[in-house]
C-alpha cells in the first residue's frame, strides 16, 4: 500500500487511512448514485417483469 | 492481493450492504468474524472492522445529510464516552495479545455477541407489541441522575447515564470492531425514548466520529488491512443502496427469522474456526467458513428474492413462499 511503502510517522499514516477511506466512501457514494439514478427504473422494470 | 481475492471482497461486501442497507444494521458485526474464520489476526480483524464501519457510516452520513435530525448534546455526550470507550477497548485487546489470549477472547465474545444478538432478533420477529419499550423510557427518564440534560423530543434525562451506555458502547466497539448502531438505535429509542428519526440521525453522526476514531487507533499500530476495507467497502456501497431501495417494497419482519438465523450462524462459525484452531481439525476450518459466508448469501438473497417476487405480485410460487417464510 502507498501510504505504508512512504515511511511515515505511524500517526500520520493513520491520518492518511482516514483520508483514504473518506475519500473512497465520498466517490463511491456519488459514483453510485449516478449510476442508480441512470439504470435503477430500468433494473426494477427489468425484475419485475415489464 | 489477487484478483480472485478482490472479487470475493466485493461480493460480499454487496451482500453485507444488502442487509446492512435492508435491516439498518449487520454490517459491522459480520465482518470482524468474517475475516476472523478467514485466518486474519484478531488485532487486523477489530481494526479493519473498524475502518469498514467508519466507510459505510460516512456514506450513511452523506445518504441522510439533508433530514438534519441530529441532537447534538445527545451525540457529543455519546461520541466522547464512546471515543473513552474505545481507547479502553484497544487497550484491552494489546492486553490480552501480550498475555497471548487476545484471539480466544475475541472469538468468545464474539460467540455471546452474536447468539444474544441473534435471539433477541428472532424474539423480535415473533413479537407484535411495545409496551414494555416505552415503560421503560419513562422509567430511564424518571431517573434524576445530575447532571439532567434536555434533548429534541421533549425528552429529559441523566446524561451520566448518556455517558455510561457510550462508554459501554465503545468500549465494545474498540474490543470487538463493531459500529454500535445495533445496541445505540434500541438505547437511544426505547431505553432513552429519543424520537425514531432523531436517534437515527445522531446514531450515524455518532459512529463516523468514533468509526473514524477506532479506525484512527488501530491504523496508528497498523492493524487495519487496507485492501480488504476499500473492496469491502466498494461491493457495500452499492449492496446499502440496493438494500435500503429494497426495503421499500419487503416487509422486514419477513425476513428477521432469516437474519436471526445468520447470526446464530456466524456464532457457531466463529466457535467451529477456533475449535478447529485449537484442536487442529481441518474440517472445522472449512465448515465455520461455510456457515458463515453460507448464511450470508441465503439471507441476501432471500431479501433480494422476495423484493422480486414483490415486484412480480407473486405470492404464490415456491421460492416466493420460502423467502418470506
Amino acid at each position: 500500500m502507498i501510504i505504508d511503502a512512504l515511511s511515515l510517522p505511524p500517526t500520520v499514516r493513520a491520518v492518511g487511512l482516514i483520508g483514504v477511506v473518506l475519500l473512497e466512501a465520498m466517490v463511491l457514494h456519488v459514483g453510485y448514485g449516478v449510476v442508480a439514478n441512470t439504470l435503477g427504473p430500468n433494473v426494477k422494470r427489468a425484475l419485475g417483469g415489464e | 492481493m489477487s484478483l480472485l481475492l478482490v472479487g470475493f471482497f466485493v461480493g460480499f461486501g454487496l451482500l453485507i450492504g444488502v442487509l446492512f442497507g435492508f435491516f439498518g444494521m449487520g454490517g459491522s458485526f459480520l465482518v470482524t468474524p468474517a475475516l476472523l474464520v478467514m485466518g486474519y489476526p484478531s488485532r487486523v480483524a477489530v481494526g479493519s472492522g473498524l475502518a469498514f464501519v467508519f466507510g459505510t457510516s460516512v456514506i450513511g452520513a452523506l445518504r441522510h445529510r439533508d433530514h438534519g435530525h441530529v441532537d447534538y448534546k445527545l451525540a457529543v455526550i455519546m461520541t466522547v464516552a464512546m471515543t473513552l470507550g474505545i481507547e479502553a477497548g484497544k487497550r484491552a485487546i494489546d492486553a490480552l495479545h501480550t498475555a497471548g489470549n487476545a484471539d480466544l477472547v475475541i472469538s468468545v465474545a464474539y460467540v455471546g455477541l452474536l447468539t444474544t444478538v441473534g435471539l433477541f432478533t428472532l424474539r423480535d420477529a415473533h413479537r407484535t407489541d411495545t409496551g414494555t419499550s416505552v415503560d421503560l423510557s419513562e422509567r430511564v427518564q424518571a431517573l434524576e441522575i445530575p447532571p439532567m440534560v434536555a434533548l429534541r423530543g421533549d425528552v429529559r434525562v441523566s446524561a451520566s447515564i448518556i455517558f455510561g451506555v457510550g462508554l459501554f458502547v465503545g468500549v465494545l466497539s474498540g474490543l470487538l470492531g463493531v459500529g454500535g448502531g445495533f445496541l445505540l438505535m434500541p438505547a437511544m429509542m426505547y431505553g432513552l425514548g429519543v424520537p425514531t428519526a432523531i436517534a437515527v440521525g445522531t446514531d450515524i453522526l455518532q459512529i463516523t466520529v468514533s468509526g473514524a476514531f477506532g479506525a484512527f487507533v488501530y491504523a496508528r499500530d497498523g492493524f487495519v488491512a487496507v485492501p480488504v476495507v476499500a473492496t469491502l467497502l466498494a461491493g457495500s456501497a452499492l449492496g446499502a443502496r440496493i438494500g435500503a431501495g429494497v426495503s421499500n417494497l419487503v416487509n422486514e419482519d419477513d425476513i428477521k427469522g432469516y437474519f436471526a438465523t445468520m447470526l446464530l450462524a456466524g456464532s457457531v462459525a466463529v466457535a467451529a474456526k477456533r475449535v478447529g484452531t485449537a484442536y487442529d481439525i481441518g474440517v472445522l476450518n472449512t465448515v465455520s467458513i461455510a456457515l458463515i459466508f453460507g448464511a450470508t448469501i441465503v439471507v441476501s438473497g432471500a431479501i433480494l428474492l422476495a423484493a422480486v417476487c414483490q415486484l412480480r405480485d407473486d405470492n404464490t410460487g415456491f421460492w416466493c413462499r420460502l423467502a418470506v417464510a
